[in-house]
């Protein structure tokens, strides 16, 4: 008697287990991003009027992109770490159209606020938590962990498509500039 | 078969106890629930929670009436329809705003009771779990809510905690997007909060409040002195006309009637702060719409948030996320971090005297160092506040260890 009782307890707590795990699944993808948010992922910049040392903000997933074409002469005035790289010759610059252009998503790698760009003095100073970086979106100063992310892109003459990859940025990925 | 009386009449008394146990019911969860004369005013604080609970879910009801959860038109639902020209609207944000910034002081002022007085201690650990619960799920709620006016400090606070999921240097990017629904917080971010913030938490904390009334029932409150009350004994006393001498009071009427005299005094002060000083829980950043292309200067959070967001600010990433974490869990874990078996006011424990006493100036300082921007003096106040938060905890079972044993106890 109390075997058949063991045994329909089982039975049932398996099937309610098996009936919980789909519900479980279920309400996972119910808060996974909707399709049509994941297809509105690309974004085209036009670059041929782009001036130097001029910071343009464009729109991509929702996120803020920066836009610099880096002048020749562009040196960090002060880094407090000393550093005097030219964010000229930096590998993370992405070449379009003979010049030369800084591409990154504008939020800081610490927590996600919107550094602002001092043309003076080449650098990115973000006010929440103090983190500075360069014209190439390398860390100055910490917090941030990481450099400015370059998003995935691929250059068609003078336009830069993002949200597509391309060999360069597979280049980039793996030499480890992009993040 | 139970007995029930053919001749009572519907809704009678002798009806509705055949039928409820009204009197039982009665006996056991206020008549004769036994509340110690030995205590002060401190003791109201629960009941106050649950006014103020109460308070947040009604007007939170009206609110619901009117407020939108659409990211074009739920700033304009809040700051025009509901403040503009829904009658009396401003009087339930107002209340609602308020409400949802005091209740956190009382949670406070509670929890530091209950740490000053050892009412944590065995039997009475799961009163304090389940309250650790409690506070966990009114954060959540009190963060969800922040987001609904979809102002920029809603956005940008939305943006900031969320990173945090990524834990660092973990990079769980693909987490962040499925909390968000989105690469950014949008549409679906704002539907699930809100979802979450109107049914889902709610819920929560009504069944805990339920929980954590319900592992009060047997060990019963503490007292002023720790004393281990016999309260069967203590109770007949009581009953037996000897009120003087019993050093215990109902539940209901008596310490009911305590209770309310406190509450009195707090919607004074509550509805003073409403009608007079609303807007310091109105932050005026946030009567911006939410600009997902322009960050605010200095983010921070409300008041109660300040001092774990400041033990995350000082450090570098991957340690501020532990740090953070300690402090967030740490809490949970004092009524096994206390060695001592003493149960007596923190101020006759030795050293836990000073062990109290620096954590309460300790939060405070961190409090406010959260809400100063980071830079000089006030980066090294706050990073040597975190560091003695953690070292506090660190010490908390050594000390307590030490701890001679008070008279009377085992």
């Amino acid at each position: 008697m109390s075997d058949r009782r063991d045994f329909f307890g089982k039975a049932l707590g398996a099937f309610a287990g098996l009936g919980a795990l789909g519900a479980l699944y279920a309400a996972k993808r119910t808060w996974d991003p909707l399709p049509s948010v994941k297809a509105a992922g690309f974004t085209t910049i036009d670059l041929s009027q782009a001036q130097e040392n001029v910071l343009y903000t464009e729109m991509w997933r929702g996120k803020p992109i920066f836009v610099i074409k880096v002048p020749k002469d562009a040196v960090p005035s002060d880094a407090p770490n000393g550093r005097k790289e030219n964010a000229y010759n930096d590998k993370r610059l992405i070449t379009v159209g003979g010049d030369k252009f800084f591409i990154a998503i504008g939020l800081c790698t610490h927590l996600g606020c919107i550094p602002a760009y001092y043309s003076d003095q080449h650098k990115f100073i973000c006010a929440c938590h103090g983190g500075q970086f360069n014209a190439a979106g390398e860390v100055l100063k910490a917090p941030p962990p990481s450099p400015l992310v370059i998003p995935p892109f691929k250059v068609e003459g003078k336009k830069v498509v993002l949200g597509e990859s391309s060999p360069e940025y597979e280049k980039m990925k793996k030499a480890g500039l992009v993040a | 078969m139970a007995h029930f009386d053919p001749n009572a009449k519907p809704f009678s008394h002798q009806w509705l106890n055949e039928r409820l146990a009204i009197d039982t019911l009665k006996r056991v969860l206020s008549t004769e629930y036994w509340i110690p004369k030995n205590i002060n005013f401190l003791w109201a604080m629960g009941m106050v929670l649950a006014a103020t609970f109460g308070v947040l879910l009604i007007s939170g009801i009206f609110l619901l009436m009117y407020y939108i959860p659409d990211t074009k038109l739920a700033f304009d639902s809040v700051n025009h329809t509901i403040m503009g020209e829904v009658g009396y609207g401003w009087l339930w944000r107002h209340m609602h705003g308020v409400a949802a910034s005091v209740v956190f002081l009382i949670i406070y002022i509670h929890m530091f009771t209950g740490i000053y007085y050892g009412s944590y201690k065995r039997g009475r650990e799961l009163i304090w779990l389940s309250g650790m619960l409690l506070f966990v799920t009114f954060s959540a709620e009190a963060f969800s809510g922040y987001m609904l006016p979809w102002g920029q400090m809603s956005y940008w606070a939305g943006m900031v905690i969320t990173n945090l999921f990524s834990l660092g240097s973990l990079d769980f990017q693909g987490l962040v997007e499925w909390i968000r629904g989105d690469y950014v917080p949008g549409q679906a971010f704002l539907g699930r909060f809100f979802m979450l913030h109107v049914v889902l938490l709610p819920l929560v904390i009504m069944a805990l409040i339920v929980l954590h009334f319900g592992t009060l029932r047997i060990p019963h409150v503490n007292n002023q002195d720790g004393e281990e009350i016999d309260f069967e004994a203590e109770a007949a006393k009581w009953k037996a006309g000897k009120r003087k001498e019993a050093k215990v009071i109902p539940f209901n009427p008596v310490f009911m009637s305590k209770d309310v005299f406190v509450l009195g005094i707090y919607f004074i002060f509550y509805f003073y702060l409403v009608f007079y000083h609303f807007e310091f829980a109105m932050d005026p950043v946030n009567f911006d719409p939410a600009d997902p292309l322009k960050t605010p200067p200095h983010i921070y959070p409300e008041w109660y948030f300040l001092w774990s967001y400041e033990i995350l600010r000082p450090f570098p990433k991957d340690p501020g996320l532990i740090a953070f974490g300690f402090a967030q869990v740490i809490f949970f874990f004092l009524p096994f971090l206390d060695r001592s078996p003493n149960v007596a006011p923190a101020n006759r424990r030795g050293i836990f005297k000073y062990w109290f006493w620096i954590l309460l100036v300790d939060m405070i300082v961190l409090t406010v160092m959260g809400k100063v921007p980071p830079m000089g003096i006030y980066t090294t106040i706050g990073t040597v506040a975190a560091w003695v938060f953690i070292l506090l905890w660190v010490a908390l079972p050594f000390i307590t260890k030490m701890e001679k044993p008070i008279r009377g106890q085992k």
